[in-house]
């Protein structure tokens, strides 16, 4: 028996250090908010992982190796975010880290990647300044400060705008850096801001600002606002009497927003870096499948998770994994900057980040975003 | 726009007034704040979305199946947790602990069952009309709301003050003891304002998510923080004081935001609510600056 034993032990230790070697599983890290308030973009994100990394294993992973993705639920805040990205880098010893969900977890987690040599790899992060955090922090995700005067230029050439009215959450860090890249980009457009209305997270009636907003007589309300929100806003606005249309953030960019509003957000104009009708055929297969294995149809996020996972996927062919944990890291960060890829999102670059205080940064998104406008209860391309 | 802004604010209150009322009974009689109210609050608005769009029965009937729905949680509430801790004489910061974690519960369960994501009552089930008069808008279903809230608080008014059972739920109110030596059924009674102040809790939250797009696990607690603003301004416990500190709150919130600027909004108006306190510390119809409860 005892011999019996041995030799299985023997026999395991031998796959086991083959299987490092030759096939084995590639663990990387997904900290998503799958529960909170934030969870209504995280379970979007987590699920075009899911699909990505079905279809990659499908097609034998990387070179035989199967992705395994070990998932960590961050409930979209920063506390929670820490303490995920310690667990996955020093307990599970995943290769990377995909998350977390928002801007503000990514402020308080990014640096704990950055001292540990592991990438941190944000797919829904667009607040200014994450990737200052060090060279270990990329995403994939376009900056608002990206998207925002390219869907500006388009909203100006087709609403003629000269003068504008502002309302955002003032108590929010995504709709804060909404706001500040938005006057930003009006001033650069030399578009008068007439008034600048702000309200609290949880509010749910906004009718003394719009009363405030329409005295101004503006000819677009600029609003970085999220859905939640955003819904009401529109839907109260128009109850006023408000006729203009309204200019929307990153938050925005959901079909929620439609679904909620309903004709209240006809004309709205959004910028985005996915656009379901993108006729592309990485897109539509991407839309079938999604649709295919969850039930209902894919967002921005989603699209952008998915994306993701094929860029590292990309610059995981391209190195050598070794088995040797630190180097690995540090391999995948080495090849990561170069990769180009085109997805269900587009045509997909990294850019590295300008140099902040002297040093160097990480990797921003570089890809142009779409401009819609919603028309007849949907999002269509503004031309 | 100044007479659009006193409808503003007529309206934006009567929707924590009508959150306040149940929230305030509970406290009147049962000298407990029940900080699962918001909670309450939310589900009496996921049941009626159930009801409606799962279901599909029409408005008329999913109201009273969705209070009474949230009415039976708020009986649950105090058999499970209130109760529990009367009978072991817990002391009065007991049940407030006790109804975070009830809360925490509901948001969780919520969550776990219909996503975190804000959804709304089918647009079509009302019209989204509003009147004008002159230059001012007044949509139609938050009139009705205001009306409601208004109505609700007469009728409670007058049950407290005209009837018997009112009777003995003052007289419960002032002492539990005396009044059960009195032969007054006070557990029963006590029993029937959770219910019922559930049941007002959860109108709340349907009559909130009909005229908002606001449906969601989260929605309890912002209305919380101001309802309990709006009790202590009314003066903790009485029915009118909940009303009128719900209104008092809203015109407070809009009068920030036209006089001044949005950004002062929270600043100003609970400012104004301190200035109120300093000079009725028990609150607009509070009785005494202490209860003892």
């Amino acid at each position: 028996m005892r011999t019996f034993l041995t030799s299985a032990l023997l026999a395991l230790s031998g796959f086991c250090c083959l299987s490092v070697a030759s096939a084995g599983d590639i663990r990387i890290g997904l900290a998503e908010a799958l529960t909170g308030p934030a969870s209504q973009y995280g379970v979007p994100i987590r699920n075009g992982f899911l699909l990505a990394q079905e279809e990659l294993n499908a097609k034998g992973g990387i070179n035989g190796n199967r992705i395994v993705l070990v998932e960590e639920d961050e409930r979209g805040k920063k506390e929670e975010a820490i303490n995920v990205y310690k667990k996955l880098i020093y307990q599970d010893k995943v290769l990377m880290i995909f998350g977390p969900t928002l801007s503000n977890s990514m402020f308080a987690a990014g640096p704990i990647a950055e001292a540990a040599h592991v990438v941190a790899f944000g797919t829904s992060n667009t607040a200014s300044g994450i990737t200052d955090i060090g060279p270990y922090v990329f995403r994939s995700s376009p900056m608002e400060a990206d998207v925002v005067p390219v869907t500006l230029k388009a909203a100006i050439k087709r609403l003629g705008l000269h003068k504008v009215g502002i309302i955002y959450g003032n108590d929010d860090a995504f709709t804060k850096s909404g706001y500040d890249v938005f006057r930003q980009a009006l001033e650069a457009q030399h578009i008068r801001v007439v008034d600048t209305e702000t309200y609290s997270k949880g509010d749910v009636d906004f009718k003394a600002q719009l009363t405030k907003l329409k005295a101004e007589a503006p000819d677009a309300i600029v609003c970085p606002c999220l859905a939640e929100e955003g819904a009401n806003i529109l839907i109260q606005a128009r109850a006023l009497g408000i006729t203009v249309p309204f200019i929307g953030g990153n938050g925005f960019n959901t079909p929620k927003l439609l679904e909620n509003a309903k004709t209240a957000a006809e004309g709205t104009i959004v910028g985005s870096p996915w656009f379901d009708g993108n006729p592309s055929p990485e897109n539509q297969r991407f839309i079938a499948a999604y649709r295919k294995k969850f039930g209902s149809d894919p967002n921005q996020f989603s699209a952008q998770g998915y994306d993701a996972l094929f860029i590292v996927a990309e610059a995981l062919r391209k190195i050598h994994l070794t088995g040797q944990l630190a180097q690995d890291r540090q391999a995948l960060r080495d090849a990561l900057p170069a990769i180009q890829y085109a997805g269900a999102t587009g045509r997909f670059a990294f850019r590295p980040a300008p140099l902040h205080n002297g040093k160097p940064g990480g990797y921003d998104a570089d890809q142009t975003p779409f401009v819609y406008i919603v028309k007849n209860g949907k999002f269509a391309l503004l031309k | 726009m100044f007479a659009q802004q006193i409808v503003n604010a007529i309206s934006l209150g009567s929707v924590y007034a009508l959150f306040a009322l149940g929230f305030t009974l509970v406290f009147g009689i049962l000298g407990v704040i029940n900080l699962s109210h918001g909670g309450i609050f939310m589900v009496g608005a996921y049941a009626a979305l159930l009801l409606l769009t799962r279901f599909e029965i029409p408005f008329w009937a999913a109201l009273p199946l969705a209070m009474l729905a949230a009415g039976l949680l708020g009986l649950a509430i105090d058999l499970l947790i209130l109760k529990q801790l009367r009978k072991r004489g817990a002391p009065h910061l007991m049940p407030m602990i006790a109804t975070i974690g009830a809360a925490i519960l509901m948001t969780s369960l919520s969550q776990g069952l219909f996503g975190s994501e804000t959804r709304r009552f089918p647009l079509d089930l009302f019209d989204q009309e509003s009147f004008s008069w002159g230059p001012v808008t007044i949509p139609v279903l938050q009139a009705g709301i205001t009306a409601l809230s208004v109505l609700l608080m007469l009728l409670m008014v007058w049950v407290l003050k005209r009837t018997r059972i009112g009777q003995a739920l003052r007289a419960v109110a002032e002492s539990p003891k005396a009044a059960s030596l009195l032969g007054i059924p006070v557990e029963r009674l006590f029993h029937l304002t959770s219910f019922v102040a559930a049941a007002l809790g959860g109108a709340a939250g349907i009559l909130i998510g009909l005229s908002f797009d606001a449906i969601s696990p989260f929605m309890g607690q912002p209305m919380l923080h101001k309802g309990i603003a709006a009790i202590i301004l009314g003066g903790l416990g009485d029915v009118r004081g909940a009303v009128l500190g719900g209104l008092f709150l809203g015109a407070a919130e809009v009068f920030a935001v036209t006089v001044l600027s949005s950004e002062y909004r929270d600043a100003l108006s609970f400012g104004l609510l301190f200035l109120v306190l300093l000079w009725r510390p028990q609150g607009l119809f509070g009785a005494s600056a202490t209860r003892s409860a």
